[in-house]
């Protein structure tokens, strides 16, 4: 969990609390009399030195769907976990109907009607989903009769509430979509009338998404409580009665949706006013730098990963890549920054031409000025184990930044990363600190760092502020525009919408390994993206 | 039946009989790793379980009281591997290797301590001996063209071990596809976070796993001592443990392709064996050490690969941690 994020001081957030519980009382108190479907008080949770449930009070209605909204790492998912039975709360009381209960296990949350769909959805692969529906409640030590029974109540389940699946696919080779109906599927098939979603759109296009949302209303309809976990403020207005909103292991604020706004919401959630545009103004282009031509990638088994990929990166503008997770964006990086070898076509990088039986590798393209910022920080940006000094030398180790000879000149990289870190807004400013001791937000601070000071020609970034919090978001993003208009050329990668169509001045988006649409800059708009990202629309036009 | 066919069968008829360990202990890892376990200490359990069977046996003069404390020490060795593998999440390999280090050095010493003569277990008599088995008919159809020296050697006069090694393996395929337990270990060797949020005990879970792979590795142990040796000897084991984990990878972590890979090592021992001395064309008369090693050769070019890459349980090897 990116539970370090909480380790900054306590003290303003505790004094907002202070009148969110005035506030939660007195929103709860103008409703009927019944007891709420679900009610925290006093959550308390602690991972070692970091507090990630602090007091928690929470009350939610019976048959609403009420959202938590909060930066990762602001405690959410570990408060769905507690309620969940998944992790054991170290103080406070659930209740549920106005019963306190007691909560040792998941078993004890799907006894009490409780049901989770996780963001990594625990299914299993190599099972069919009457398998996945089965698991935990068999109907009994031999499966063949539970295997009939859930069969028929799938069947009946499904037809209600537009649940439509195969039961006898393979779960893994359900696109993702369907996998998240067969979680919800599962958790309705036990019986669950409180409905707890933790992140559930991150994985799906705007259109499943969509869906998810009108499933979840008919759902709600039917009476079932749906308590909704998410960042993503537009989905809190769109789908939600109340919402709560976290901030470092705290509960900050309760409003209802229709008397709140996304700017509030944003406020609260970051302690402060945010910019939501930080496009600023388009980007002059200039030369191409990067060609890309008819590249075709397969991975180890085979399997096409890459399909006639063609662009064309200029100097001086942001070429976003848009695509749902795993349409082949991630080989797309690992081709052009030189981890893989394309196995057909060519790329024309800084006047020099790479080709399959000519392949480049990673610091031949560095040493001609290519950064790159990877998807994944934690395994690819950084080595978590050693300093920060030490990290902000990786793939320039050669170079004069770390002396330039045999040995390192220590004392010039420390002296180096500190400025780095002060100009980067690295907090702790200290080289000397393990990276697996900074934040999520800090450690991509320090990878976007070490990359943008290499002054590059060209920059590829991958999901370059996943997982990390609004404000380190503004501050990456502003670094990228700045770094554009001194003229390199970007290409930014990444799942969320928001983000590319918001920075780049061009947007080609990827699905099933090739490219198939182009918007410029301020005619893209997410519904026509959205269908392109999902595969349908537009036929292939990126040439 | 001509004298080639003769030799074909008694072949086959051995094949048999040095599939049996293979076969449980193949079982006895299908079980544990299925569940996400990896277990390397199927050697070790299969030599502290054959050392338990040959001593109780001699002691007692009872069969069936070495049978027992076969299986005995042998869930005791799996246990101690699941306290360090599932309570402590150790690593499972590291754990293994000590279970076998432990087996290894432990019988020796306990075998010299109580019987004086080496390491060894005194000969057993028949009664401390699992017996052959006539099949009804046997002798009446051995006459019986073809099929009946078919019957006859084969399929009749093995001991009552070997009849169950064949039985264990539908039932084991029975158990994992069919039943609550099977589905269940077949979900947590997988992923272990869809059994915990199905309300379900990811570790009582894996513990029953390694339980069934300690009785199922226990009968293979005795079998070595009491029924296909007449008394325990040091290191009687001598890598069968490694040989069935390999076969039982092979055999892609299913029971009847498992089976396959056991009656293939089997084979490879038994035709080794006989091939000894025997004059080929060319190469003159085989080389005994050659022949003898066949079997350990063809496991290492098995587990490298060369017969296409098998597809491991996605969580084995790899501790069930929560909280973090």
């Amino acid at each position: 969990m990116e539970m370090e994020e909480e380790r900054a001081d306590q003290s303003e957030a505790a004094e907002a609390s202070a009148d969110v519980n005035a506030d939660a009382n007195a929103n709860a108190g103008g409703g009927d009399a019944s007891p709420p479907a679900v009610e925290l008080r006093r959550i308390n949770k602690r991972f070692g030195a970091v507090q990630a449930n602090r007091d928690i009070d929470l009350a939610v209605d019976r048959g609403s769907i009420t959202g938590i909204i909060g930066e990762n790492g602001a405690g959410k998912s570990t408060l769905v976990s507690i309620l969940y039975g998944f992790y054991t709360a170290d103080s406070g009381e659930i209740r549920i109907d106005g019963t306190p209960i007691r909560m040792a296990g998941s078993a004890d949350a799907i006894e009490h009607g409780i049901g989770m769909v996780h963001q990594h959805f625990m299914l299993v692969p190599t099972m069919s989903v009457l398998e996945n529906a089965m698991l935990g409640r068999e109907g009994g030590p031999r499966l063949a009769e539970g295997e009939r029974s859930t069969r028929a109540r799938m069947a009946e389940v499904s037809a209600a509430y537009g649940l439509e699946i195969d039961p006898d696919a393979l779960v893994g080779e359900l696109p993702v979509g369907l996998q998240q109906r067969v979680e919800i599927l599962k958790t309705l098939l036990r019986g669950a009338r409180i409905l707890i979603l933790d992140e559930p759109t991150g994985v799906l296009t705007p259109q499943e998404a969509d869906r998810l949302f009108e499933i979840l209303e008919i759902l709600k309809r039917d009476g079932v409580t749906i308590l909704l976990i998410t960042h993503k403020l537009r989905e809190i207005m769109a789908a939600t009665d109340a919402v709560y909103v976290m901030r470092r292991g705290e509960m900050v604020a309760r409003r209802r949706t229709r008397e709140t706004s996304q700017e509030e919401l944003a406020r609260l959630m970051v302690g402060r006013d945010v910019l939501f545009a930080v496009g600023g103004e388009p980007g002059e282009p200039g030369a191409p730098i990067l060609a890309v031509e008819s590249l075709g990638h397969a991975d180890e088994r085979g399997a096409p990963r890459l399909t006639d990929i063609r662009f064309e990166l200029r100097s001086g503008e942001i070429l976003g890549l848009a695509g749902v997770a795993g349409n082949g964006q991630s080989e797309l990086l690992d081709v052009l920054s030189g981890i893989a070898p394309p196995q057909s076509g060519r790329i024309d990088f800084a006047g020099r031409t790479f080709t399959p039986a000519s392949p480049a590798n990673p610091s031949l393209l560095r040493d001609m000025g290519l950064a790159h910022i990877p998807e994944d920080r934690q395994q690819r940006g950084l080595v978590l184990p050693f300093t920060a000094s030490e990290s902000s030398i990786l793939g320039y180790h050669a170079g004069a930044e770390a002396g330039g000879g045999i040995f390192l000149a220590l004392a010039a990289i420390r002296e180096r990363c500190g400025l780095l870190m002060e100009r980067y807004d690295v907090r702790p400013p200290d080289p000397g600190l393990r990276c697996g001791g900074f934040s999520g937000g800090n450690q991509q601070k320090m990878v976007v760092a070490r990359e943008l000071s290499a002054a590059p020609k060209a920059l590829l970034v991958g999901q370059p502020t996943r997982g990390v919090d609004i404000g380190a978001i503004e501050f990456i993003h502003s670094q990228l525009i700045e770094i554009r208009d001194a003229g390199c050329a970007i290409l930014l990668v990444s799942v969320e919408l928001d983000e590319i169509m918001s920075l780049s001045d061009r947007i080609l988006v990827m699905n099933a390994g090739r490219i198939v649409g182009e918007a410029a800059r301020g005619e893209a708009d997410a519904d026509r993206i959205g269908l392109m990202m999902a595969g349908v629309g537009e036929p292939a036009a990126a040439a | 039946m001509s004298e080639f066919a003769f030799q074909i069968l008694l072949t086959l008829d051995a094949t048999l009989r040095l599939a049996t360990p293979l076969i449980f202990c193949a079982l006895a890892g299908l079980f544990s790793e299925r569940s996400g376990i990896i277990d390397i200490s199927l050697e070790g359990k299969l030599l502290g379980s054959a050392f338990a069977a040959g001593a109780v046996a001699s002691v007692t003069g009872s069969v069936y009281m070495g049978l027992l404390a076969a299986v005995g020490v042998s869930i005791s060795m799996s246990l101690v591997h699941g306290f360090a593998c599932i309570t402590h999440r150790g690593n499972q390999i590291i754990s293994g290797l000590a279970v076998n280090i432990l087996a290894s050095g432990l019988t020796v010493t306990l075998g010299i301590a109580l019987f004086q003569r080496g390491g060894q277990t005194p000969t057993l008599g028949p009664n401390e001996r699992f017996q052959p088995i006539e099949l009804p008919f046997a002798d009446a159809l051995a006459q019986a063209p073809l099929l009946g020296p078919v019957y006859d050697e084969l399929v009749s006069g093995h001991k009552l071990l070997v009849y169950l090694a064949f039985i264990a393996v539908p039932l084991a395929a029975l158990v994992l596809t069919r039943t609550r337990f099977g589905l269940r270990l077949r979900a947590v060797g997988e992923s272990p976070e869809a059994v915990d949020s199905a309300g379900v005990s990811v570790p009582w879970l894996r513990y029953r796993a390694v339980i069934v792979a300690g009785i199922l590795c226990g009968i293979a142990g005795a079998y070595l001592s009491t029924a296909h040796g007449a008394g325990f000897i040091r290191e009687m084991s001598a890598g069968k443990g490694y040989i069935a984990l390999a076969a039982m990878i092979f055999g892609k972590w299913r029971p009847w392709s498992a089976l396959f890979a056991c009656l293939l090592f089997g084979f490879l021992e038994a035709a080794s064996s006989r091939l000894i001395g025997v004059e080929f064309p060319i190469i003159g008369e085989a080389p005994t050490n050659l022949m003898l090693v066949l079997p350990y050769i063809m496991t290492v070019v098995l587990l490298a690969g060369f017969f296409g890459r098998a597809e491991a349980p996605s969580a084995l090897g790899t501790p069930y941690v929560k909280e973090h």
